[in-house]
């Protein structure tokens, strides 16, 4: 195994992307996520790549999209309010099929909000994140491990089905240092038949197009590109559970709150509370089955969030409303702390021992 | 000791950070599990400058220290803000030319490190915060010059070697004072 080093989150989600093969990123500066387009700085010209820092969200994004249509991987990354910028370009990503990867270390809503750590852009990652039906895959991670793996995975995943990846990561994610082992097993591409790279008049055009103005023509490519979503969902979910064995009571939780709820949860084992943890590392497509599961053997479920509540539909639907599903949220910046988690499980679990 | 929780803290600039890294780097190299986590945005600018270091045998759940064995607190903000905080049996280590208060709680172990006078006489004086780190190190048990060579050697870069020594200087200063 390699050596483990110390990095940022941010950091590691940069050089694992460049270990990806990714020589193309364009990003406009907004905190807590700057430090990808610093590295991404530093770095790119020594390796033949291009970092560049657009005009705005929006120019940054439509580069994205032109780089992706040559079938190059291409990535940029920004903070809640520029992901909101970015959201036109996103749309128009989908309609036109194509692959990228997208960052965005969330920070506290809405509107400019503040620079501190949230999850409440759940929705906009997971529900679409702009005009149309279309669906991102969505990749929570909990620590710079992941951050840097789910980087190399969000590229393999928007490659396999021409569709944007989103990284959905939270400023204390891009700001904390754990160590880091970047020895990745970088897999083969798949071939870009479809990419607009010159006909060299040996082929047809290739056309990168999200105009569609026929209406019978529109609606096929919606319904086939659903079917992609399909495998996706089938295919793709991951998660982890942590003590859910025997847990009467499961916390629901990504990313940060999942670090916090891991607190929480072995604190409530010392005081005799079977709890346990189900951690989602796809946001979409959501892992239904651990909650399928433990909606036949838990007898509450509580969603750990630094939102107003937006997983939480998510496991209701995946749960089928078999059990109460309860709300444990910190908002703005703020993040939860163990004590809290821990005092809704023993209020799940029917009150003090 | 499974898991020791600290919290570092100052005015921006006086090497919070940097500290904080060569602890976690150390914790690494003695094949630890650590994580490191910043204050960052406006309080990094003027206010309380901090950061959380967790070194644990077993892995790391949250990052966020909120109740430290340790308490760094290299100004009078720091310690006014968490002296409340430290676990019970915890430890302060204060840097007494800054912070000319004494430690009112009497359930904690407390060191009073004269650091920025120390680190002027001795013609280091951006290193105060390292030579608390000496201090520190020193009281734990947790001082060897095997483990300071290695965490140095990681957190100061090629480039800056030169302050290798001067970095060694200042810890072995607070572990003596």
């Amino acid at each position: 195994m390699a050596d483990k080093v110390l990095m940022k989150g941010n950091e590691a989600i940069a050089e694992a992307a460049i270990l990806a093969g990714c020589k193309h990123y364009f990003g406009y500066p907004i905190t807590p996520q700057t430090e990808i387009a610093a590295y991404m700085a530093k770095k790119m010209p020594k390796i033949g790549g291009c970092f560049l820092q657009a005009e705005s969200e929006i120019a940054a994004i439509n580069m994205v999209y032109g780089v992706a249509s040559t079938g190059k991987r291409v990535m940029t990354s920004s903070s809640s309010p520029g992901i909101s910028l970015k959201g036109e370009g996103l749309s128009y990503m989908a309609g036109s099929d194509l692959p990228c990867l997208v960052v965005n270390v969330q920070r506290g809503g809405p509107g400019l909000g503040g620079i501190q750590p949230s999850q409440s852009d759940y929705f906009q990652a997971t529900k679409g994140g702009a005009h149309g039906d279309f669906r991102m895959i969505v990749l929570a991670p909990a620590s710079v491990q992941e951050m840097a793996e789910l980087t190399v995975k969000g590229f393999e995943l928007a490659d396999k089905y021409r569709m944007t990846s989103m990284i959905l990561a939270d400023g204390t994610m891009g700001q904390m240092m754990e160590p880091v082992a970047l020895d990745f097993d970088i897999k083969e591409r798949p071939a870009t038949p479809w990419a607009t790279t010159g006909t060299k008049l040996e082929r047809e055009h290739n056309i990168v197009n999200s105009l569609s103005l026929v209406a019978e023509e529109l609606e096929r490519l919606n319904f086939e590109r659903f079917e992609r979503y399909k495998a996706v969902e089938e295919n793709e979910a991951m998660y982890e559970e942590f003590m859910t064995e025997d847990a009467d009571i499961i916390v629901a939780a990504f990313g940060i709150a999942s670090r916090v709820s891991k607190n929480a949860i072995v604190e409530a084992r010392k005081q005799g509370i079977k709890v346990g943890l189900i951690r989602p590392i796809t946001l979409w497509p959501f892992p239904k089955a651990p909650f399928e599961k433990a909606a036949n053997t838990a007898k509450a479920i509580i969603s750990v969030e630094l939102s107003m509540g937006q997983m939480i539909e998510d496991v209701k639907l995946a749960t089928g409303c078999k059990v109460p599903v309860t709300l444990c949220n910190r908002v703005g910046g703020m993040i939860p702390s163990p004590e809290q988690v821990l005092e809704a499980i023993i209020e799940a679990n029917g009150g003090a021992n | 000791m499974a898991t020791t929780q600290f919290l570092f803290s100052g005015f921006g600039g006086q090497g919070i950070l940097f500290a904080g890294k060569f602890v976690a780097y150390k914790g690494l190299t003695e094949n630890k599990q650590v994580s490191w986590l910043p204050s960052y945005g406006p309080e990094m600018r003027g206010g309380t400058a901090s950061c959380s270091v967790i070194i644990s045998d077993e892995p790391v759940g949250s990052p966020i220290v909120s109740k430290p064995d340790v308490l760094v607190a290299l100004n009078l903000p720091s310690l006014d803000r968490f002296e409340k905080d430290v676990k019970p049996g915890g430890y302060i280590f204060a840097d007494s030319t800054l912070i000319e208060r004494k430690v009112e709680r009497d359930d904690v172990n407390v060191f009073y490190i004269p650091a920025t006078q120390l680190a002027s006489d001795n013609g280091i004086p951006t290193l105060a915060n390292m030579i608390v780190m000496g201090k520190m190190l020193k009281e734990l048990g947790d001082y060897t010059s095997e483990g300071i060579e290695n965490g140095l050697a990681k957190v100061i870069s090629a480039k800056r070697a030169d302050m290798k020594e001067l970095n060694v200087k200042a810890l072995e200063l607070g572990a003596n004072s």
